[in-house]
């Protein structure tokens, strides 16, 4: 009897969490929608954006250049020793250039901002919120969606696609160095093979096209976990791992699909 | 703020200038959309694996590209439709082949220029040519070739 009891209940917490889920979603899509109209008002207080631009991109830059720079001197490595047994090692270049616009640039640096400045866009968003400075801009009659979470909407959504192209060039650089100054490769064969490999409208704009698509799911998570935390210091703390996770998993899997749409075309 | 907006429009021309690196440098957009070129056509029986945009070279060098394959209803032949820039002409009997980059590299078009006066002009076809050899074929016919000796 208790057996089927205990059965029932975890059922019951599963819907419990399904329907908690798809709650949030629905908040998501409302709370993107009550943003929006101020989307379009903020850009004429641009000064704004460039201040978030500075917290979310500039301070981002450094862990982009340094991890841009090991993943493409490592994909170097690891792809010559692979190449090297089939006699291929001309083709590193192509085979770097290719992982890095297609798939590893925009995934990486999007991973790498979740957790560098989308956390801290939850995590001061939801600080605002616990600490009443929302509630107190309401009084003042001004929108904190307008003045506070706008901004950093923007500014992740824009910040995103530039951290990823500095990301993928400053790794095919890393491979380079390692390629041509410690693997003895020619510097030449190097950026030929690449050029005639790499195509702009589908490599390197398929690349842009998914760090766009990756900015706007951040920074819509970011701002919306900020915005719907329990205004507790345990909330905030929770809403900021929701951030993380949530981003992460939200732009592995959009990659995959996006991914399956560019190698079969629409 | 003045250094923030430095440092953020610093922050925005690293982006633009990697993007520009990325289609310049590593992408190949400026290799054929300069110049304008005219079209040949050469027939082959064979073209192995070359598709549209493999490199035409002309002793190595590159001078145009694969515009588009087709067959050609009647004689069941590959007819390769070739764009070549207008600053090289070459002689109406010129010879066309296809040929492997390295082992198994990809394929591309090789120019043999012949000795005639004229010149080909937008619409020739390339009489003489020669179809990509297909490894296979060639090791088919050792195997066989060895088979009968035994």
């Amino acid at each position: 009897m208790s057996v089927i009891g205990w059965g029932i209940d975890v059922i019951r917490r599963l819907g419990q969490r399904a329907i908690d889920g798809v709650g949030r979603l629905g908040r998501a899509t409302f709370f993107l929608g009550r943003v929006a109209p101020s989307l379009g008002l903020i850009l004429g207080r641009f000064r704004l954006i460039v201040q978030q631009l500075y917290m979310t991109g500039v301070l981002t830059l450094i862990i982009i250049l340094v991890s841009g720079a090991f993943v493409g001197m490592i994909l170097a490595l690891q792809g010559y020793n692979t190449l090297v047994r089939y006699d291929a090692q001309s083709s590193l270049g192509l085979l770097v250039a290719l992982s890095l616009t297609r798939e590893l640039g925009p995934v990486l640096a999007a991973l790498l901002f979740a957790g560098r400045a989308g956390s801290a866009l939850t995590a001061e968003i939801g600080l605002m919120k616990t600490t009443e400075q929302l509630a107190g801009m309401e009084m003042m009659a001004v929108d904190p969606l307008f003045r506070v979470v706008a901004p950093r909407f923007w500014a992740g959504w824009i910040a995103v696609p530039l951290l990823a192209m500095i990301f993928t060039a400053v790794g095919i650089i890393g491979a380079y160095v390692v390629a041509v100054g410690d693997l003895g490769l020619d510097g030449g064969v190097f950026w030929s093979q690449m050029q005639s490999g790499v195509s702009v409208t589908n490599d390197v704009l398929g690349g842009l096209i998914k760090s766009i698509v990756f900015g706007f799911v951040i920074s819509w998570i970011a701002v919306f976990e900020g915005y719907d935390a329990k205004p507790t210091s345990e909330g905030v703390s929770r809403a900021t791992t929701r951030t993380v996770v949530s981003s992460s998993l939200a732009i592995l899997g959009l990659d995959f699909i996006m991914t399956a749409f560019m190698l079969r075309g629409l | 703020m003045k250094n923030v907006e430095f440092a953020v429009g610093l922050f925005v021309v690293a982006g633009l200038l990697a993007l520009a690196m990325l289609a310049l440098k590593v992408g190949n957009v400026h290799v054929l959309g300069n110049g304008a070129s005219y079209s040949v056509t050469a027939d082959f029986t064979n073209i192995g694996s070359l598709k549209p945009e493999a490199p035409v070279t002309v002793a190595g060098v590159r001078v145009g590209q694969v515009a588009h394959i087709a067959v050609d209803p009647v004689s069941y032949r590959a007819v390769v439709t070739l764009n070549i820039l207008d600053k090289y002409r070459f002689p109406i009997d010129s010879s066309a082949s296809i040929v492997t980059a390295g082992l198994l590299g990809e394929q591309y078009i090789s120019l043999d220029p012949g000795g005639s006066q004229r010149n080909l002009k937008n619409g020739d076809k390339i009489q003489v040519t020669q179809s990509a050899i297909i490894l296979e074929q060639i090791i088919s016919q050792l195997l066989y070739s060895k088979a009968g000796h035994s």
